[in-house]
């Protein structure tokens, strides 16, 4: 059998799914909810690159260097902002961060 | 070279970056007092690249090969933008250092979020518009948790980091799909594969994962969760930030995606745009009534008027995106005005939120009260206000273009909308009054407000005409 375009996105939004699952699903762990991103943002790099292969066309590829730069700056920021949230908090337990009400 | 061509077009960018690093360079030197002439600074920057832009008012051009648009639209936006920054920077001095916050950081990285905010009104292709709406993101989630030692401000910040990355993986998502089925990531090329008939089923779906992404940015129901939060978690010269210029820069960046790239697909996003639209002044229009804090009002309030601006947006066409550019201009400078009254509310020991501390405002500080209540019968776009105009021109478009039930619904919500705006001007001038707010050394707020208030007054109805015609200018260059 023959691998196709059609695998490579499937495979893409399969682990798409994924990580929004974990970001709604997960109750326990901020770290778990930045992987979950993460996994988001490389399922997306899979579908340009696959997108860049099947068009013969590079500009998918400069894309997917361009989001792998920006989520390395993203984890960055993000776990940045979450050691100052566990410094006022004390744990980073999703079911936790409900200071402010509905 | 074609890049340093692109370059010389980029002059007002160009001296935000390097005045922001300039700045910076000089903060970490003088680390102890540099935040007060660091913000003076960053106006003076702000302001030099609102001339820039101005000077340079009316070119039409694209730069680096197509992926930024120069025109009427985005010099229109980034004025827009740059004036917004330039007030919340000087909204804030007094707070900051009130709360022991004036660090130099702060304005450096309202240079940086307003740079990313004049790319995002530019950006004229995928990968332009992911970055430099990155650019910005990166720097607002900071903005949030400035307060760093606060547990709401950090969590303010974790919240609106989590949810934008994720909006940002939507929209990345929808990127790539536009990419893929359409075969190059510029607008122009993706237009013309986006045809009435030839749009197929991995356009649209790109196109909606590209819509719900951008939709968290402003904070269009469904996707506006974080924005309560935020709002009430995050240092309040940062909220009044957050409320006017990202939401412009968004919402400009909004009609450029879709007016752009999808000019043929209109009716495959039109219906979208509207569900968004309709369900934000519900949201907006309902969620407000049971509010306490002023912060999560102002929070509810952007949402509908979040709404009231994807309806002009959702109408389509020069006369619809010319009245989202007034509908947003009007919008921003009546926020900054609400903000800076509501950094006036200041009692002994820290800022008061709660509309119960309006109570009886009127007796304490009469002309504090009145410019609230000006701005907020302009929110509620009562007819002599200048918030009444915006409303009347997005309104106006959707029934020119057949929209009728959008007007219907529009003036509905914002009838119900009106409810809570009454409800604090109620509490202002017929409750009992509480403790009296600390008066004196905020002359810069005072000046904001009664600027606000006084653009919002009959008085001022001879701006409506040049804005009108300075929209209609900017909405042309679109199509």
């Amino acid at each position: 059998m023959e691998i196709g375009l059609g695998h490579y996105l499937s495979v893409a939004a399969v682990l798409f799914a994924v990580g929004m699952a974990g970001i709604f699903l997960n109750r326990k762990n901020v770290i778990v909810i930045l992987m979950s991103i993460e996994l988001m943002l490389l399922s997306v790099n899979i579908n340009l690159v696959a997108f860049s292969q099947f068009l013969g066309d590079m500009t998918g590829q400069v894309f997917a260097f361009m989001v792998l730069t920006v989520a390395a700056a993203e984890a960055a920021v993000g776990l940045a902002i979450l050691v100052a949230y566990f410094r006022n908090r004390g744990d980073i337990s999703v079911d936790d961060a409900n200071f402010m009400k509905n | 070279m074609d890049v340093l061509g692109g370059l010389s077009q980029f002059i007002p960018e160009l001296a935000l970056i390097c005045g922001g690093m300039v700045l910076l360079i000089y903060g970490v030197f003088n680390e102890k007092n540099a935040g007060p002439t660091v913000s003076v600074a960053a106006i003076g920057v702000l302001l030099a690249a609102t001339l820039l832009v101005a000077a340079s008012y009316g070119q039409d051009t694209t730069v680096f090969a197509g992926a930024f648009k120069i025109d009427a639209f985005s010099s229109f936006s980034k004025i827009v933008i740059f004036a917004a920054a330039a007030f919340a920077i000087m909204m804030s001095d007094k707070y900051l250092s009130a709360d022991q916050l004036s660090r130099f950081e702060y304005p450096i990285l309202i240079l940086f979020a307003a740079v990313g905010m004049a790319l995002m009104v530019s950006a004229n292709d995928l990968i332009a518009l992911y970055m430099s709406i990155e650019t910005q993101s990166l720097a607002l989630y900071i903005l949030a948790a400035f307060n760093r030692d606060s547990r709401r401000s950090t969590e303010a910040g974790l919240k609106y980091f989590v949810l934008g990355a994720l909006s940002s993986g939507l929209l990345l998502y929808g990127a790539s799909l536009v990419y893929g089925f359409a075969g190059s990531t510029s607008f122009d090329a993706i237009a013309k594969v986006a045809t009435a008939d030839g749009a197929g089923p991995g356009l649209i779906i790109g196109l909606v994962f590209l819509i719900c992404g951008i939709a968290f940015k402003v904070s269009a129901a469904p996707f506006h969760m974080w924005t309560p939060d935020v709002y009430e978690g995050a240092p309040t010269p940062v909220t009044a930030f957050f409320a006017a210029a990202p939401k412009f820069a968004a919402m400009a960046l909004f009609a450029r995606a879709l007016v752009g790239a999808f000019p043929e697909a209109i009716d495959d996003w039109r219906p979208v745009i509207a569900m968004l639209a309709v369900a934000s002044m519900a949201v907006g229009s309902f969620s407000a009534i049971v509010q306490t804090n002023i912060k999560r009002l102002m929070a509810y309030s952007s949402i509908g008027h979040m709404g009231f601006a994807l309806a002009g947006l959702a109408v389509g066409g020069p006369a619809g995106v010319s009245a989202v550019l007034i509908y947003m201009s009007i919008y921003v400078v009546m926020t900054v005005g609400v903000f800076a009254c509501i950094l006036l509310m200041r009692r002994r020991g820290g800022n008061s939120e709660a509309i119960a501390d309006l109570a009886g405002l009127s007796d304490t500080d009469k002309s504090l009260a009145l410019i609230i209540t000006i701005l907020f019968f302009s929110l509620a776009g009562v007819p002599p206000t200048g918030g009444f105009f915006g409303k009347f021109f997005v309104f106006g478009a959707a029934v020119e273009a057949g929209m009728i039930w959008l007007a219907v619904i529009g003036v509905l919500m914002s009838a119900v909308a009106a409810f809570y705006y009454l409800r604090v001007i109620w509490v202002m001038w017929f409750d009992e009054p509480a403790a009296a707010f600390e008066r004196g050394g905020a002359a810069h707020l005072g000046f904001t407000a009664i600027v606000a208030a006084l653009l919002m007054i009959p008085g001022f109805w001879f701006l409506i005409g040049p804005l009108k015609s300075a929209a209609d200018n900017a909405a042309m260059a679109l199509f």
